[in-house]
């Protein structure tokens, strides 16, 4: 008996034992960790894109794990800086792609740091202060982070359409458009060729190597809207933990606008 | 005897809500300075990360972080060029193609990112950190701190955190009164070196063929960028995860100048069709 309270034998032969009479693992005898995997993918994918005066994210709202379907509506878009827990009067944008439960915590803390903002210093927290704020906030979880792909948007200081994308550890980038998640490389190439033009060239101006690449240019709402749609009905169609419905969250210098689209639920 | 159970045992929802750190951040008005990292409850967290970051040990970790890089710089007689591709990429997938690898630490010291596993936000975040600290410095010694020291409070720094999953491998090029022109090299392992040309990344290798062929000290500033460009193109032509744009620089007496951020595609054809280089590649469409 002896031996066996002293060794890290398994317990399972014999039922007799309950919990609390388990023998204790003492240190003396080693200690032995069990592997702690605390994350779990819950897929689904998140866009946005920038215009002269509006910023626009946008994620299904499917959640999995696994090949399970979790709920076909849990919103990955999230209002930042708001008055109430409806999000009226926010004024900037948060889409979390990932691990859900961290999506949520990193919602919540950096929408606490942006009231608190307010209140200390009876101002709006500027985008591009906020956007250097998460990456502090990702940062700080270097060594154990938060299983997150991250879009903020916002208006600039010039009221210009501002995105900024990071990854778990908080690197970031100003950018024009940017898709997250599980259909990331469904959606980023489609986007390239549609928001910046990439591979396009103006026919006529010249043979080969002297053709002109096509010069991008910041796209009208209504054309960005549409885009954002065929984006994801073409990502529900092909790959399986996207679907169900998609949030559309726009800002403009009225503030956000919401919209829901249904996607296929297969 | 519950008054005692109650004084040796705490309450099941203790950790429940908000902790006293994240009380403390939410009431003060700035972020703290010092250094805070959240870590794993368990035993060894750097082995704890690399089971979920590292794609090189384990291809199916679930995070994936940016890495691959061509980062060069050299010291000529007008000063320093600093040179970077512009790709990043998680895997397979190509995460970015405009990633600003030049990191301005303030307007006469420049910093480079590269490294294995996240370098792109340890870069980011720590060469951040050395421009609050070179700024403090600076106010209160009543002037700039020297390129020697900057690198030293870096290459410190992040010793003090080895063995912890940082990886970062970055350049200092600056230039100040006491020292002209300086370049310094330091690591995550703590490695600090001084000298005249450094090139860092998966593409090192063909960025330091085109550069040791044709580097020497008296290069012209014209000679010298057109170097560090074309060195960086070797890269990310023979490098699969160095591509995008060539992000150029020179670092001055009076401070660093920009000389832009470049599409590689166009620069590749330019060079081959108008010098005759790359003479393996067919211009034939």
């Amino acid at each position: 008996m002896a031996s066996l309270l002293g060794s890290n034998t398994t317990l399972t032969s014999n039922p007799s034992y309950s919990f609390s009479q388990a023998p204790h693992n003492n240190a003396a005898a080693g200690s032995k960790e069990h592997s702690f995997y605390p994350y779990t993918d819950n897929g689904g994918s998140t866009l946005g894109i920038t215009g002269n005066d509006f910023a626009i994210i946008a994620g299904d709202t499917r959640s999995t794990s696994g090949y399970s379907i979790n709920t076909r509506y849990s919103p990955k878009v999230f209002r930042i800086g708001g008055d109430d827990e409806t999000g009226e009067g926010a004024h900037i944008m948060l889409s979390v792609v990932g691990f859900a439960a961290d999506g949520t915590a990193l919602k919540e803390r950096l929408n606490a740091i942006v009231k608190m903002y307010k209140y200390q210093h009876g101002k709006k927290m500027s985008v591009k202060a906020c956007a250097q704020r998460l990456a502090t906030i990702l940062y700080g979880k270097r060594f154990f982070p938060y299983y997150v792909t991250a879009i903020l948007g916002g208006l600039d200081e010039d009221g210009k359409g501002a995105l900024y994308s990071y990854d778990p550890v908080g690197s970031y980038e100003r950018e024009q458009c940017r898709a997250a998640g599980a259909a990331a490389s469904l959606i980023m190439p489609f986007l390239d060729n549609q928001v910046n033009f990439k591979n396009q060239y103006l026919p006529g101006t010249g043979e080969g190597h002297d053709l002109q690449a096509r010069q991008a240019e910041p796209l009208p709402r209504h054309q960005v809207e549409q885009l954002v749609r065929d984006a994801f009905t073409s990502a529900t169609e092909r790959h399986i933990e996207v679907g169900d419905g998609l949030q559309i969250l726009v800002l403009t210098k009225e503030g956000v606008e919401e919209a829901f689209f249904h996607l296929k639920r297969d | 005897m519950d008054a005692l159970v109650a004084t040796y045992s705490r309450s099941a929802l203790e950790d429940e809500g908000y902790s006293s750190d994240e009380h403390q951040e939410l009431i003060q008005a700035k972020p703290s300075l010092s250094l805070n990292f959240v870590l794993p409850p368990m035993q060894n967290p750097s082995a704890f990360l690399r089971a979920l970051t590292d794609d090189h040990a384990n291809p199916n970790c679930p995070i994936k972080l940016a890495h691959g890089t061509t980062t060069l710089a050299f010291r000529f007689q007008g000063g320093i060029i600093v040179a970077t591709d512009s790709r990043a990429s998680a895997g397979d997938w190509i995460a970015s193609q405009t990633v600003k690898k030049v990191i301005e630490i303030n307007n006469c010291l420049l910093g480079t990112m590269a490294g294995g596993a996240a370098p792109e936000k340890d870069c980011q975040y720590w060469l951040a950190y050395l421009g609050m600290q070179c700024r403090l410095h600076e106010l209160r010694h009543k002037r700039r701190i020297s390129v020697a020291a900057a690198s030293k409070i870096l290459s410190n720094l992040v010793y003090s955190y080895k063995g912890m999953g940082l990886s970062m491998g970055t350049m200092c090029a600056g230039v100040t009164p006491q020292e002209g022109p300086a370049l310094y090299y330091i690591d995550s392992e703590g490695t600090r070196l001084a000298g005249n040309l450094f090139c860092v990344g998966s593409g090192q290798t063909f960025a330091y063929g085109v550069l040791d062929a044709e580097y020497h000290y008296n290069l012209t500033e014209e000679e010298a960028l057109e170097l560090g460009s074309r060195s960086i193109l070797a890269a990310t032509h023979r490098d699969a995860f160095s591509g995008g744009f060539i992000n150029l620089y020179h670092v001055k007496e009076d401070g660093w100048v920009k000389h832009g951020f470049r599409d590689t595609n166009p620069i590749f054809w330019k060079t081959k069709l108008e010098k005759g280089e790359f003479s393996n590649v067919t211009a034939n469409l």
